[in-house]
């Protein structure tokens, strides 16, 4: 167990939720596309992916989602500088603050008042290696090359890189989805960027709990967001071994198998969510219905053999720290947690190794105790994927329900087989994220009496 | 339960002036540039073809236990490397380590890798379909797949230098990397004392590595026109708060911390080099180009570490000095940064800022940007060391509208007991640092 030595702590709940997900911007789309185990995994619609080894993607559609919809028209022109994870972010945002009942700048309130006083609320997202788009810098780029077609630097220095936009660098700067989201919702207080991989959402919502926690901001739009639809992305997931080898003749819907004997890796998503963070004290004060509790929240390192973390180390040691310092952090036995969100991406090294967690911490329970695996409907989402599990977790607690499980099995010891959507009176939930790199991050979400 | 106190007990840093802590502070007091020709591409038709790189005699395998396991380190990973091992190595931790890896942290402002550019390019053009105005993802794909490099691309994910140090320190504890633009290192080091005063660790890396020192780095600033395009000899480019000043000069390297609660400290022996007193951050919520021009949000930022501190802004000390002794600025030589930060500062310390030595070793070092915070607050804890502060080079002609001492040319020999490390990052970001004097 991780001492923990001195506490200053206000108690913070989560008012609304804002996931966006291939599904849709929204915790209803998600989480119907959830409870009927109905895969969003398909063809790539923006380009032929059908060249990378996982021919597949979960990308949202165009028609579900368009950022001009989500800022208030004053700034719509500012969606010209967004790059495809920013959008997420701000459309996450709106959507989470529209959950929580806040009036913020983006109303554009008459009396100019917000819910919550502007330097009282914070911004934490989680964000990722941002992809240039390559439509606009390749063309760019295409105007500096050599008789013979290769790249020439000296022209690009002197004239080429003119045609890019002055602001181009400004699409592609990771804090830049923060930047965005301060500004519509126009938080001033503490702000940050957490750039870990798969755990930046929930080391992201762990840093607005103690913010709040030690009163430097009173509510945090929290959470994270990426796009792991893109050509460079998608290499990358596949040099770190993420991602599944299929053909495309595969039905996509069961390439993503979590936990499986038969698992072959994961596939590239896009989403994330915001959440909004509130303390206790505050969310009462406006009569705002709380929808969880977050009770408790742990991260770590895990030691990687290969020091990139590509390759995990298959004990899952690191993983099982960050969730037993997120149940003490809690005050709370492992007993008590009655579901488990994982990351369960399908990469069969990763899940081994969160199983392996998941069996230290839980013990004989393990094999019982229900997880909610969501890569297989929503493929992985890196930065953003903890912010889409914590808002699944938060409606598990609201509804009684756990949403159904597809292609994945029990044969690691763990309850990862298919199963219906079905009713369960779940009054804790433990979400917990691995990242390439080793670092881990968990939280304890309860349900409010 | 009084909160821990935080000190510093291990400093490191590898930038364009040296890599290591008392041959880079020696420069620094002595007004020396870091500044020459760019080499590390041929920059030589772009608008700005100078910086101040790291030097080729920094070898990260002459720091670390075992260079094998950092085969794939990156130039910001070596960086990171370089610099955490001296401060390792300074705080004692390397003969004794710390007894639960688990107690020991990073937290760590680290920039995304650099791009392996003429892979990256060639893959592009290949794949490019001119008339349909767009890259053909089957070729590039084959492309990639055959041109670029596994660990390469991996090493760019920007918590990389984080798992890198993890490795060689065995620390398993809280573990975070931050990209706050210019703000990151500052952010890390106010983030992991925050970690500390709670006590989810006993000791914490903190800090920051980053070079944007390549193609896409330089034409992204130069795009932005934040860069000095300034004709000449590069060492007089950087001209931080000059009534000529035309934009920063791009540095690269890293500064890296070892901070602990100062029971820990004291149970192992360690000499504490300083305390962490604040820590202030805020966002401007502003414009994602410019900085709110009243300065507001880097106000706050200030005030709220100097609240934490205990310290009044407009309250001299019980020796007659002003509240604070040192200022290391952000300073970054642009337009409008050296005159919103000017304005910020008089805004915390009202009549007394213009006592206040302020210096910006951008002017020196070039500017870090994840990893400015970083050899700033080194800076610090250098300054209260010896008494010395280090001056604003080029300074020659001063910013009639900026009227505060800046320190400029010539180091100052003037005893130092409380800084203020300044950062502020695209994009709103505002952060601040209270250093002292440790006294027991």
């Amino acid at each position: 167990m991780l001492p923990q030595k001195a506490r200053q702590n206000r108690r913070v709940v989560i008012t609304g939720i804002g996931p966006i997900a291939p599904a849709g911007l929204g915790i209803d789309a998600i989480w119907n596309a959830l409870l009927e185990g109905r895969s969003t995994v398909g063809p790539c619609a923006t380009f032929d992916a059908a060249g990378f080894p996982c021919p597949f993607v979960a990308q949202l559609p165009a028609d579900r989602f368009d950022v001009k919809q989500v800022v208030p028209k004053s700034y719509r022109k500012a969606t010209k500088v967004m790059a495809r994870d920013i959008e997420l972010a701000v459309g996450a945002a709106y959507e989470a603050v529209r959950a929580a009942g806040l009036i913020t700048k983006a109303h554009e309130p008459a009396d100019g008042k917000t819910t919550i006083p502007v330097d009282r609320m914070g911004c934490h997202i989680g964000a990722g290696l941002i992809a240039a788009e390559e439509n606009e810098l390749t063309s760019a780029l295409a105007t500096s090359r050599k008789p013979d077609g290769s790249f020439d630097i000296a022209a690009w220095g002197a004239t080429g890189m003119q045609n890019l936009t002055p602001l181009w660098m400004l699409k592609y700067l990771p804090n830049m989805l923060a930047c965005h989201v301060t500004i519509c919702h126009d938080c001033q207080g503490p702000s940050n960027t957490i750039t870990c991989g798969e755990a930046s959402a929930l080391l992201s919502v762990g840093e607005s709990m103690r913010v709040i926690g030690r009163g430097a901001a009173d509510a945090c739009l929290s959470g994270g967001a990426e796009s792991k639809v893109n050509l460079m992305a998608i290499l990358r997931q596949h040099f770190a071994g993420r991602l599944a080898k299929a053909s495309t003749s595969d039905d996509p819907t069961k390439v993503v198998r979590p936990f499986a004997s038969n698992a072959i890796g994961g596939v590239p998503g896009e989403g994330g969510g915001i959440l909004v963070l509130e303390a206790a004290e505050s969310a009462q004060a406006r009569g705002a219905a709380a929808l969880a509790e977050l009770a408790g929240f742990g991260a770590s390192q895990s030691f990687c053999p290969d020091t990139i973390g590509a390759d995990p180390s298959r004990d899952g040691e690191g993983i099982s720290d960050a969730m037993q310092a997120a149940l003490d952090d809690a005050g709370m036995k492992a007993d008590q947690i009655d579901a488990v969100v994982p990351y369960g991406c399908g990469a069969p090294a990763l899940d081994a190794a969160e199983a392996s967690a998941i069996r230290r911490v839980f013990g004989d329970r393990a094999a019982k105790l229900p997880l909610i695996t969501i890569a297989p409907v929503t493929g992985s989402c890196g930065a953003g994927f903890g912010a889409v599990a914590a808002s699944v977790a938060v409606q598990c607690l609201r509804t009684g329900m756990l949403p159904a499980r597809i292609n994945g099995d029990d044969s690691q010891g763990v309850d990862a087989g298919p199963v219906a959507a079905r009713k369960a009176d779940v009054k804790s939930i433990l979400v917990c994220t691995p990242s390439l790199g080793g670092q881990n991050a968990a939280i304890v979400l309860r349900r409010l009496a | 339960m009084s909160e821990p106190r935080i000190v510093v007990t291990g400093i490191g840093w590898v930038t364009g002036l040296g890599h290591s802590i008392d041959s880079v502070w020696k420069r620094l007091l002595n007004a020396d540039s870091g500044m020459e020709p760019t080499t590390r591409f041929d920059a030589r038709t772009f608008p700005t073809s100078f910086a101040a790189e790291v030097k080729k005699d920094f070898d990260f395998r002459g720091f670390v236990k075992d260079p094998a396991v950092h085969a794939s380190a990156g130039l910001n990973s070596q960086f990171a490397l370089g610099a955490a091992s001296q401060a390792w190595k300074q705080s004692g931790l390397d003969v004794k380590p710390p007894k639960d890896p688990r107690r020991v942290g990073l937290y760590l402002g680290a920039g995304e890798g650099v791009l392996d550019f003429d892979n990256y390019v060639a893959t592009m053009l290949h794949a490019w379909d001119a008339a349909g105005a767009k890259v053909d993802g089957l070729k590039w794909a084959a492309e990639g797949l055959k041109r670029m490099d596994r660990l390469r691309e991996i090493e760019q994910e920007p918590n990389m230098p984080l798992a890198h140090l993890a490795r060689e320190f065995n620390a398993r504890g809280p573990a975070y990397n931050c990209l706050t633009a210019c703000a990151a290192s500052t952010q890390a080091i106010g983030e992991a004392f925050s970690i500390l005063r709670r006590g989810d660790a006993d000791v914490m890396i903190g800090g920051g590595t980053h070079t944007m020192i390549h193609p896409l780095g330089v034409t992204g600033f130069n795009r932005l026109t934040a860069l000095s395009e300034r004709k000449g000899d590069p060492t007089e480019a950087s001209r931080p708060f000059s009534v000529d000043r035309g934009g920063f000069v791009m540095g690269e390297g890293s500064g890296i911390v070892i901070l602990e609660t100062l029971e820990h400290a004291m149970h192992r022996g360690a000499t504490p080099l300083a305390e962490v007193k604040g820590y202030g951050s805020s966002c401007d919520a502003y414009r994602i180009t410019d900085i709110q021009p009243e300065g507001r949000g880097a106000a706050v930022a200030m005030l709220e570490a100097l609240r934490q501190a205990g310290i009044d802004p407009h309250a001299r000390d019980a020796q007659g000095r002003p509240p604070i002794q040192y200022i290391s600025a952000h300073g970054t030589g642009t337009k409008e940064n050296d005159s919103i930060e000017t304005r910020a500062v008089k805004r915390v310390f009202g009549d007394l800022a213009k006592d206040i030595p302020m210096s910006s070793i951008k002017s020196m070092m070039g500017h870090l940007i994840a990893a400015a915070g970083a050899v700033e607050f080194i800076t610090c804890v250098l300054a209260i060391r010896d008494g010395m502060v280090p001056p604003t080079r080029n300074l020659k002609n001063p910013d009639p509208d900026l009227d505060l001492d800046y320190v400029p040319n010539v180091a100052r020999k003037v005893p130092v007991d409380v800084c203020l490390s300044n950062n502020f990052g695209f994009g709103g970001q505002n952060d601040a640092l209270v250093v002292t004097r440790f006294t027991p």
